[in-house]
């Protein structure tokens, strides 16, 4: 059984982080497992985790309260899920949904803000790397507002 | 004419059968000069296999009078085709390493030769990839070959849209999100086609995965009236897309991407 | 057809008579002949019976935007630069038919491959460089143009060396005159401020070879070969005084200076007229027409075209090149610089003529001086030292 400091040292999202920073920041984490279809979190709902990815997908939707809406991206292993965690008032604004089975490292915000308030060295490392998704994800919307596909004149 | 299918909205496919029963031999990722009589010609890729030019295929999206003009096209109707021009996929340079085809939209239909060609011959490549992503679910087309490649073992399917329709259950972003992340650089060459955008972010990111540029090829497009490099319409400064492509080595076309109105 | 051959390529001396008996010996072997004519207040190339066609004593006067005819009070009959429209209608015509629609109406059929013989007569050396630049386009890639081909073998040339540049003309920036040396049936050198009206006849071609042979002609004097060669030296020194182009890697200069402000300073200037393209002897661009006429059928076209025209560069729904700074940087670009990597030379060929006919006055020369100057890159002095 790998430690939660293997876990963290192996995702590709925390490259480069040196051990006494991992384990800093594992003592936040536990491991979790998602069944294909399982919600991580709702639109609305307190945004009192993010959850870094090691296998699996999971896709981030907004639905109206017939559940009915479009899947707006799709995160990946080695990819963070959530952002609102950091920025109050801490409410998510998108539902997030396991497309496929998932294992996930699961971090408690309120732990992980509260190591980063009296660590800022630690704090900056792991803003730098949501800094990161961030960039790809602003990224990634813009490029798809574009249209690139699109048919002059509609369609 | 022979047949007209609907692959998508506003896009075709066009299946043509020689007048004089002399097939049109093409390579993958040729065009020909196209058009109904009466009106303008444009270049479309063939889209068909290679090895069986004698019923032609051209997938067509209508955006003008000319490509309306083609996917109104009835059975039995008479379609002009001149070529087949310019320089191809030349996929047969991949053998001995692995493919990745990535295919943005229609660019999937320029990209289908060489795909059928590779999974013709597959033994003599490596590990074979498709990444194709659209707009929006209903944009997908060749959806049934598709699902057939993507149900054989020996090749890896990944399809994405940039924005989802309610039940599309699949996979939501970029084409680059899609790209495997244990490209072995040395022994991989993409063949990229689609929107220029989407084709020079696709090669950057190649590229930033240590692929050398020559190992990543794209296919250009531009106005075209004679296909044949003397009515200058398609140049991009010194090159001529119809004669020197439309498929150009993207250490060729990086920086002339990054020019604006060249 | 044009071009040196193993024969004894002598020059004779041709007076007036001479030279209306080279025109006689043409139209004998079938030729319909076009030479320089006045009209409209220009000298342009069009249909001559004999030497009393010629332009006698007409000369011009050429600066950026500004063409007029003077009167020299010499005899010459090639006494101006160059003719204000180029000889590239006769080889490259503005309008000509791809294919005709069958009786079936739609299958097309490709006119057939005949051109009737034409001689031009009093072609410059820009202008013979010129048609050679076409030639490289046309002839010697891939796919050959079958009209250009046919037409150009249906050609005879009679080229005049230049004695009076305009001040427009840099064909000696270009290496392209303004000296014949290659690419003409007969070359003539006109005699006048020397003893009687004469002409020095060269021979360029097997053909034109065989042409002279016919005339009454004498053997060239030393005192005739010396004025002839003094007539090509005071057109290098007169241009000498003009503009020019300085050429050292211009190719590299314009690749790199895509941004250059002087694209936006030009185009604050450049209506897209167009006329450049349509005066250039070597612009080549055409689109296709569609045209059903009620007596002929449905015919499809090959019409000139210019970069400046928005649809030019059309993709999908907007154009590649959609402000005139893009189109007049293109052109400027592809003369100069991408031209050199499609076909091995210039595409300029220092005719002025763009200069010339230019309502805004643009000058080529001044523009890539411009480039040239603010960008720091070093010229031939610098590269040497």
């Amino acid at each position: 059984m790998k430690s939660i400091e293997q876990l963290l040292a192996e995702n590709p999202f925390f490259e480069g982080l040196d051990d006494e920073t991992l384990t800093t920041i594992a003592g936040c984490a536990q491991n979790v497992h998602l069944r294909e279809g399982e919600t991580l979190f709702q639109a609305d709902d307190l945004a009192d985790q993010c959850f870094v990815l090691r296998t699996g997908r999971v896709a981030l939707e907004i639905v109206d309260s017939g559940g009915h809406g479009m899947i707006v991206d799709t995160v990946q292993a080695g990819d963070l899920v959530g952002l609102a965690w950091l920025v109050p008032p801490y409410r998510w604004d998108l539902d997030a949904r396991a497309v496929e089975p998932v294992n996930a490292v699961a971090f408690d915000a309120m732990c992980l803000r509260t190591k980063c308030d009296k660590d800022p060295r630690v704090g900056y490392l792991l803003m730098q790397r949501v800094a990161g998704t961030m960039h790809d994800r602003i990224r990634s919307a813009r490029v798809r507002l574009l249209d690139v596909y699109g048919v002059p004149g509609g369609s | 004419m022979r047949d007209n299918t609907v692959e998508a909205p506003q896009t075709h496919t066009l299946l043509l059968e020689p007048s004089d029963g002399v097939a049109l031999t093409f390579a993958p990722g040729q065009f020909t000069m196209l058009g109904r009589p009466g009106h303008a010609e444009i270049p479309i890729s063939v889209s068909g296999a290679a090895d069986h030019p004698e019923l032609l295929e051209h997938t067509v999206r209508a955006v003008g009078d000319a490509s309306a003009a083609l996917i109104d096209a009835r059975p039995g109707d008479v379609v002009l085709v001149r070529g087949p021009y310019g320089r191809g996929w030349e996929i047969a340079d991949a053998e001995g390493g692995d493919v990745l085809i990535v295919a943005g939209g229609i660019g999937l239909a320029p990209l289908r030769p060489a795909i059928l060609e590779v999974l013709a011959h597959r033994e003599r490549y490596g590990r074979v990839t498709l990444v194709y992503g659209s707009r929006t679910p209903d944009q997908l087309i060749f959806q049934e070959e598709l699902e057939r490649w993507r149900g054989r073992f020996d090749v890896d399917v990944a399809v994405t849209v940039d924005s989802a329709t309610p039940g599309w259950r699949g996979h939501v972003g970029l084409v680059t999100s899609l790209l495997p992340r244990d490209v072995d650089a040395d022994s991989t060459m993409a063949f990229v086609c689609g929107p220029e955008i989407m084709m020079r972010l696709t090669a950057d990111a190649l590229v930033d995965a240590e692929l050398p540029p020559g190992q990543v090829r794209v296919s250009m497009e531009r106005n075209m009236k004679c296909g044949i490099g003397l009515c200058g319409h398609c140049q991009l400064r010194e090159l001529f897309i119809c004669v020197d492509g439309p498929v150009f080595g993207y250490q060729r076309v990086r920086s002339l991407l990054l020019g604006r109105g060249l | 057809m044009s071009g040196a051959g193993q024969h004894d390529d002598a020059p004779v001396v041709l007076d007036v008579a001479g030279l209306q008996a080279l025109l006689g010996a043409l139209v004998g072997r079938g030729y319909a002949l076009i030479g320089p004519t006045v009209r409209g207040g220009a000298v342009v190339p069009g249909p001559i019976a004999s030497v009393d066609d010629l332009p006698s004593g007409v000369g011009d006067q050429q600066e950026p935007g500004h063409y007029r005819l003077t009167a020299t009070g010499r005899t010459e009959f090639f006494g101006y630069a160059a003719p204000a429209i180029s000889w590239k209608p006769f080889l490259f015509p503005a309008e000509r038919v791809v294919w005709r629609a069958a009786d079936d109406g739609t299958t097309p059929v490709a006119p057939p491959e005949s051109a009737p013989r034409q001689a031009l007569i009093g072609v410059r050396a820009c202008d013979l460089s010129a048609i050679q630049v076409q030639d490289r386009v046309f002839l010697q890639r891939e796919h050959v143009d079958p009209d250009y081909a046919t037409r150009r073998m249906s050609t005879f040339i009679v080229a005049v060396g230049c004695a009076h540049p305009a001040s427009t003309c840099f064909c000696t920036s270009m290496g392209t005159g303004p000296v014949p040396d290659a690419g003409y049936d007969i070359s003539l050198t006109e005699l006048v401020d020397t003893g009687a009206h004469r002409f020095v006849a060269t021979p360029g071609s097997p053909l034109g070879h065989d042409v002279l042979t016919e005339l009454p002609g004498q053997a060239v004097g030393s005192d005739d070969l010396a004025a002839a060669d003094h007539v090509g030296a005071q057109a290098v020194a007169a241009m000498g005084k003009g503009l020019g182009v300085d050429t050292f890697d211009l190719r590299d200069l314009l690749y790199a200076n895509a941004e250059h402000l002087r694209w936006s300073e030009v185009a604050e200037r450049c209506l897209a007229c167009s006329n450049c393209t349509m005066a250039c002897p070597t612009c080549f661009c055409v689109t296709a027409v569609d045209t059903s006429d009620l007596g002929a059928g449905p015919a499809r076209l090959s019409v000139w075209d210019s970069c400046f025209a928005e649809g030019h560069s059309m993709l999908g729904d907007r154009p590649v090149r959609s402000t005139t700074r893009t189109r007049y940087r293109q052109w400027l670009t592809h003369k100069f610089a991408s031209w050199i990597d499609q076909f091995g030379t210039s595409g300029c060929v220092g005719c002025g003529r763009c200069i010339t006919w230019c309502p805004a006055g643009i000058d080529v020369r001044e523009e890539l001086a411009a480039i040239r100057e603010t960008t720091g890159s070093p010229g031939p002095e610098e590269a040497r030292s």
